[in-house]
């Protein structure tokens, strides 16, 4: 027999024990050595989804509807794998903003709006109250249930009891004041609480390990294993239709939107937004989260139909309630401390679900729905206080206790109602009203407050009229006929057959119609008007969170004027002076300025406190207190547009720009190029023009004089006449070939030249041109001295054109040799690929500094003994020309004194045609 | 979490695929009366189908891909 006593004990030592590990856990987190810090901690946080409907209820669920207690689980399951994405993102843009809660999320994400947040807290408090009614019931009736030990005698719940001799009210009170010491042990702009996720984490071990220990002893000690309690189960007929049609199961739709509901539940749960994303300590834990989550799932589900099973062939049919199989089964078996176990497990699952939800719904509470309204209330002076932060505190503190009386009084007046048994699923469906403003405000950029004010609304009402009147109808609070005629007797509005749908279960009937009108309301009024800045501004930062990495960024969407002074203060009115001050030297050393002196007001730092203070009083607010104190300049749409275009296309442009630049320069440096050529271009003309007609009046000035002499003096004589007359002729020879010369190079210059290329042997044209020259040379008493080859192959030249340059450079040579006993030798080699030709002369030689230049226009060697030139000077400049046309190369090498060598070359066709020997 | 986008497609169709698994059509097809292993087809099937995509789940988180 266990007293009373005794279980009254254990619980509060339980309960105790939960204050130890949550005071060591915040005092390890104080010191900087967080004991939460890692994925397996946050995975066990993670799993308070699993309250004492999942320790109790699943198996009574299970003993009813066979398979059908899965869907709650294999929701999570699937979602988890879409934490990567949807997780993620809310991590993100709730440690961006501060966002503390769901309320605050959503008001955030729609403009800050007031009115937002405040409704999605009534929702929440609506839906989740009756939640935590359902946990302090479990608590009370398994109070009730060990206290009959080793009876398993259904008897009456505590909630008979008057309250002041209810343990049950003395758990509650407990709870809320673990919650309130851990809870809001001081205000934080992360509002987030390491002893207590520490003392969560320890609970969801404690429930795992007790339902385990219990499975194990159902199916190994009562029975012999999984195999031998099915097939005695299928044994009987009562028993069989259950597990064989798979009994709920059977109904796909519930099963269908079961498996929805905790889909979206896992996310939406205000507990849950809680420990997944505001206690969340760093995001990569999620990765390990994403399947150890769900492995959690499976291992705490695993013996519950073994349980369920061994419960309902152990006990007749309707003597226990089979929401109590987890105590009554080891109860009966007479095992003391297993069933303490058991106990211990469902109070664990009980009370992890009621502390973090009570934080969670404080939070909003005060945030989103107290704040607003007293800040508003002028009278109370509070935008002139200096010091909300003990305010604050005590508005969180009082939530608590109210959200825990409120529980524990819906519980006390429901007790055995079916608005309590069927709550569970109940507040399921009234989160998933989050869903469509939420999940749409995270990937979608058009959603708009007024869309997301009558989504809510809509699915809200829905909500209350399908689901939440019925089940006060069918606990008799409201008449009956409200079910069965509808409201005001019309057929078409019986809240169970909205519009005469039938054919599904409540659940799913609530869930068609609420999400219907939810998201229909969402995306509808969402298209109806176009955002206003606020909004688009807010749906930007959130939606584009990845892009905005930097810190502050919402500061791009502000402009206006504040005093430092002001701001510090303003903070620590919310947070207490002390925290302030901290805070403003942490914003310094993070802006990289040494002291909090230096600071000056600016958007970013009008960010930084808004976003600080939103951590305490919630986004709305924060944004009217710190509009209390800076002079803001709106923002208009279009500038909005504009900021949000700017940054989006800032990169692409500055890329595009580069590129740009890059070609201009290019184009530039190519432009600079051509200028320089044609400038060059330019000046050679100019020179070439210079110099052609200073040739052609040397020439034309000795014709006229001689002309005017001959004609002035009719009385000269004959000899000097003729004399005269052979100057006449000479010069006049020379302008005819300066001129021919001139074209003829202007010729091959613009490429207009006629070339008549043909097999050529250069042998022919060596001898021809010596044939030629030989009277000049032999006046001039020159030794010509010519080695050809025995034999060679042809090349393709111009055999005219070719001859005009060898006759060129025998002519120079002959002309540069004065000394007696002069020589000039032509040699003909074959080369790789060439025919080569040299002609050397023992002449005056040529300086380095004329070798560079006596190949250009009428470019000569000035120096020369007779101190005049001696040919026009286009000679060579023709004749490289020539060389150049036919793919050689003519070059000259020489030193003053030591007489020259010119040398080119005429490239050999491939193959070439090697000539027979010559005659001798 | 800055692994490859490859990883997040991966969740994303494994979780396609986990709600063909649990709901009609596919559920139908094992709610007869056979057993395995004495367990009803149907709890196997739903068991087994759980673990498999816990246990992928597991190996797309911690595969190190290179």
């Amino acid at each position: 027999m266990l007293t009373g006593a005794l279980i009254v004990a254990l619980s509060f030592a339980y309960v105790g024990l939960l204050f130890a590990i949550a005071y060591y856990g915040d005092k390890r987190a104080d010191a900087g050595r967080s004991i939460i810090a890692n994925p397996y901690i946050y995975t066990l946080s993670l799993a308070v989804y699993c309250t004492s409907w999942t320790f109790y209820g699943s198996v009574g669920r299970a003993a009813t509807s066979g398979i059908g207690f899965l869907p709650i689980y294999l929701g999570p399951t699937l979602m988890a794998a879409l934490w990567w994405y949807v997780l993620l993102k809310l991590i993100r843009i709730s440690k961006a903003h501060r966002i503390t809660s769901i309320a605050d999320f959503i008001a955030s994400r729609y403009g800050k709006s007031h009115l937002l947040g405040g409704l999605v807290t009534i929702i929440a408090v609506l839906g989740i109250v009756p939640y935590i009614a359902l946990q302090l019931k479990a608590i009370s009736v398994s109070f009730s249930t060990m206290l009959q030990y080793p009876s398993t005698v259904a008897t009456a719940p505590t909630a008979s009891l008057p309250i002041l001799q209810d343990n049950t009210f003395y758990i509650a009170m407990l709870l809320a004041a673990f919650t309130i010491l851990f809870g809001t042990r001081h205000l934080d702009a992360t509002e987030r609480h390491e002893g207590l996720v520490a003392a969560i984490a320890f609970e969801s071990v404690v429930k795992l390990v007790a339902f385990i220990a219990v499975g194990v002893f159902v199916t190994w000690g009562m029975f012999d294993g999984f195999a031998d309690i099915f097939e005695k189960a299928i044994a009987k007929p009562e028993l069989s239709a259950l597990l064989l049609q798979g009994g709920a199961a059977g109904n796909y739709t519930t099963w269908a939107s079961l498996t929805v509901l905790s889909m979206l539940a896992i996310i939406l749960l205000p507990r849950q937004f809680q420990v997944a994303v505001v206690e969340n300590v760093n995001e990569r834990h999620l990765n390990k989260a994403i399947w150890l989550f769900p492995l959690y799932l499976f291992a705490i589900n695993i013996f519950v139909l073994p349980i369920a099973l061994g419960g309902l062939m152990h006990f007749p049919a309707g003597t226990v309630d089979a929401d109590t199989f987890v105590l009554t089964l080891p109860m009966v078996e007479q095992k003391t401390w297993l069933a303490l176990l058991a106990f211990v497990g469902g109070l664990s699952a009980a009370t992890g679900m009621v502390i973090v939800e009570t934080i969670a719904l404080s939070t909003m509470v005060c945030n989103d729905l107290v704040m607003p309204i007293l800040l508003r209330w002028r009278f109370l002076g509070l935008t002139e206080r200096r010091d909300l932060s003990g305010l604050l505190l005590g508005i969180r503190r009082s939530a608590i206790v109210v959200v825990l009386v409120l529980g524990y009084g819906y519980f006390h007046l429901a007790g055995e109602a079916y608005a309590l048994v069927s709550i569970g699923l109940i507040s399921f469906t009234a989160v998933a009203q989050f869903a469509p403003a939420m999940i749409g405000g995270l990937y979608w950029k058009g959603g708009t407050r007024l869309g997301a004010l009558c989504g809510l609304s809509a699915g809200f009402l829905i909500w209350l009229y399908s689901l939440l009147l019925p089940s006060f109808a069918k606990s008799g609070w409201l008449p009956i006929t409200f079910l069965t005629e509808g409201i005001l007797g019309i057929d078409l509005l019986k809240p169970q057959q909205l519009f005469g749908l039938s054919g599904l279960d409540d659940i799913s009937h609530c869930l068609f119609w609420s999400m219907l009108a939810n998201v229909g309301g969402y995306v509808g009024m969402s298209l109806w008007r176009k955002p206003t800045a606020a909004e688009h501004s807010q749906a930007n930062l959130f939606v584009d969170v990845f892009r905005h990495v930097a810190p502050g960024s919402g500061s791009r969407f502000w402009r206006g004027s504040a005093t430092v002074a002001d701001l510090q203060l303003l903070l620590g009115r919310f947070i207490g002076p002390e925290r302030a001050n901290e805070s403003f030297a942490a914003y310094a050393r993070s802006q990289g300025i040494s002291g909090v002196e230096q600071i000056t007001a600016n958007a970013v730092l009008v960010h930084y406190v808004e976003s600080q203070i939103a951590g305490t009083i919630g986004s709305a607010s924060a944004r009217d207190m710190v509009a209390s104190v800076v002079v803001e300049e709106p923002l208009a749409l279009d500038e909005v547009m504009a900021i949000i275009d700017e940054a989006s296309q800032a990169l692409a442009y500055s890329r595009q720009l580069e590129q740009k630049s890059r070609e201009l320069e290019a184009a530039t440096n190519e432009l600079r190029g051509a200028n320089q050529r044609l400038q060059e271009l330019d000046r050679l003309k100019d020179d070439f023009i210079s110099t052609v007609t200073h040739e052609l009046r040397t020439p034309l000035t000795s014709i006229r004089a001689f002309s005017e002499i001959l004609s002035d003096n009719p009385q000269l004589d004959q000899g000097q006449r003729r004399k005269f007359l052979g100057i006449i002729t000479r010069e006049s020879e020379r302008l005819t070939r300066l001129i021919n010369q001139v074209l003829d190079l202007a010729k091959i210059e613009s490429g207009a030249a006629d070339w008549h290329p043909s097999e050529v042997d250069m042998r022919e044209v060596l001898d021809d041109a010596v044939a030629a020259l030989s009277q000049i040379y032999k006046e001039r008493q020159i030794d010509l001295d010519l080695q050809l080859p025995a034999q060679l192959p042809l090349v393709m030249a111009d055999r005219d054109r070719i001859t005009q340059v060898v006759l060129n450079l025998l002519s120079n040579a002959a002309n540069f040799c004065d000394k007696p006993r002069s020589q000039v030798g032509i040699a003909l080699t074959q080369e790789p690929g060439a025919l080569r030709v040299d002609i050397t002369d023992n002449g005056i030689g040529i300086s380095a500094d004329d070798q560079a230049v006596i190949f250009e226009k009428f470019r000569q060697v000035s120096d020369t003994p007779a101190g005049k030139p001696r040919g026009s000077g286009l000679g060579l400049a023709i004749s490289r020309q020539i060389i150049h046309h036919f793919g050689g190369r003519l070059w000259v090498e020489s030193a003053p004194g030591l007489g020259s060598r010119f040398s080119f070359t005429l490239p050999l066709p491939q193959g070439g045609i090697v000539l027979p020997e010559l005659a001798a | 979490m800055t692994g490859p986008p490859l990883k997040g497609q991966r969740l994303v169709a494994l979780c396609l695929c986990g709600c063909l698994l649990f709901n009609f059509p596919l559920l139908s097809l094992f709610t007869g009366s056979e057993s395995v292993w004495g367990i009803p087809l149907v709890y196997f099937y739903v068991f087994s189908a759980w673990a498999v995509i816990i246990a992928l789940m597991a190996l797309i988180i911690e595969r190190k891909d290179s």
